[in-house]
């Protein structure tokens, strides 16, 4: 039983076609689109139907919860609605995420698909970024070569971070999948832990980076489960995140 | 005009209101969407009158509930499922709270009228999480709440009550002009939204003037 998500949007063409996005990553995840309103006859126009919102979260909820996600103004207010009039049992496991529409409902979608719960997976669209900076997504590493397929590390006893890097054994590289795992992994840990700069525990900004087959990822963390974080991230990639 | 302060307004009151509401919205469909494309996305009028032409059919649709705030309550859902627009929301949660407000009283008073236009502004307020300046419905919505408290207060009709919010929601609206939006899609222009009026505090006008008009033509 997953998280369901419900895309309020004023127009149905976005809102169906960030479902179809998601759907592509999270094929067991209820996603529901409440976008547009119809006219009398039915005619699609832009804007946002409290009902639809309404039976589109008795539609994505299959007990597990529901996180709306909402495009411009009157969709967040639409929502916010519906969360009013819904019973006050379902009320417990629905959220209404302050995120990105896009990068956020990808986020979702990704965490939900792992099993993750209601809050978890609401953290996960809100944490997605919104603007990334190019340069950013591949980094230069300059000891890259010191440990492709290895994961040489170093220890972590003085506050120093610990770093390790490997190269990526698996087809598919760091998708939607292991980066879901390893965000999450990372998330129960004590640690500050970046791969390739950027926040281990953010399942878009993993994804963000691309990383395919064959390239290298470097990890760094500190804080008191630096050590325990490098390792599993190492045992992660070094199976091919379960792939191989 | 009512007589005195004794008089009191009843779900026929509610009725005419919401009436004479989806009649104006409709004569200033238009001149609301000209309003609308200057600073927004030039659906106001269309959105409203659309809402509004639902209300009245439920209203035609034979027996409409007995009690004032029961009709309010009617309006409100309809005008959610129906609007599209941020209007939807707002003038639906608006309906809603002066419903509650109401609850099952049948004869409204001044106090109650001053006391359903302030709960309408909360609501308008809760919902939309602008303050007064922010070139929205708002600077309509709470000059027109204070001035039905303050008429209330010093023993005026309800139709004395009811003209006092309209004349401050149409002075507020009017105000709008020169204010910079800092909520809403007119928000996104900047100091460009400036120099022009409010399309949903002007609205606001309008269905207030309604409300005054409504009682007035009750007697």
């Amino acid at each position: 039983m997953n998280v369901g998500l419900v895309i309020v949007s004023h127009s149905s063409k976005i809102a169906e076609g960030i479902c179809d996005l998601a759907r592509e990553m999270a094929g067991d995840v209820p996603l529901v689109a409440a976008g547009g309103l119809d006219d009398d006859s039915g005619v699609p126009l832009i804007g946002t139907s409290f009902e639809k919102v309404l039976e589109a979260i008795s539609t994505a909820d299959q007990g597990a919860g529901v996180v709306l996600l909402t495009d411009l103004g009157s969709a967040v207010m639409t929502a916010e609605m519906a969360l009013e009039f819904i019973d006050s049992d379902q009320r417990l496991r629905v959220r209404l995420a302050r995120a990105a529409l896009v990068e956020g409902t990808v986020a979702a979608a990704v965490e939900a698909q792992s099993g993750a719960d209601v809050d978890t997976v609401t953290r996960a669209a809100e944490t997605a970024i919104v603007a990334l900076d190019p340069t950013e997504l591949e980094p230069f590493v300059s000891h890259a070569a010191a440990a492709p397929g290895e994961g040489g590390s170093q220890s972590s006893t003085d506050g120093k971070p610990v770093e390790a890097a490997w190269e990526l054994p698996n087809p598919m590289g760091l998708h939607a999948r292991p980066a879901a795992t390893l965000a999450r992994m990372m998330s129960e840990l004590d640690v500050e832990v970046t791969v390739n700069g950027v926040d281990a525990k953010s399942v878009m900004l993993l994804m963000s980076l691309g990383l395919g087959q064959g390239k290298v990822l470097t990890a760094s963390a500190a804080g008191p489960d630096a050590q325990k974080a490098i390792d599993q991230i190492g045992a992660e990639v070094a199976s091919g995140f379960g792939e191989l | 005009m009512v007589e005195g302060s004794t008089s009191t307004l009843t779900t026929e009151w509610v009725v005419a209101w919401l009436r004479e509401s989806a009649r104006v919205v409709s004569e200033n469909r238009q001149y609301l969407i000209d309003l609308d494309r200057a600073i927004g996305d030039a659906d106001h009028g269309e959105n409203l009158d659309r809402g509004f032409t639902a209300v009245v059919k439920k209203l035609d649709d034979g027996t409409h509930p007995a009690t004032p705030g029961a009709v309010l309550k009617l309006a409100a859902m309809t005008l959610m499922s129906s609007v599209g627009g941020a209007a939807g929301p707002l003038y639906g949660t608006a309906l809603l709270r002066a419903a509650t407000s109401l609850g099952d009283t049948e004869a409204i008073g001044p106090d109650d009228v001053a006391g359903l236009l302030t709960a309408a502004r909360d609501g308008i307020v809760a919902r939309g999480k602008a303050e007064s300046g922010d070139k929205t419905m708002v600077d309509a919505w709470t000059p027109a709440a204070e001035a039905a408290g303050t008429a209330a207060m010093a023993g005026a009709s309800v139709a004395e009550v009811l003209a006092a919010a309209a004349n401050a929601a149409n002075a507020g609206a009017a105000a709008t002009e020169p204010l910079i939006a800092r909520k809403g899609r007119a928000s996104y222009l900047g100091e460009r939204s400036a120099g022009h009026l409010d399309p949903g505090a002007v609205s606001s006008g309008l269905i207030l003037q309604a409300a005054a008009d409504a009682a007035g033509a009750q007697e």
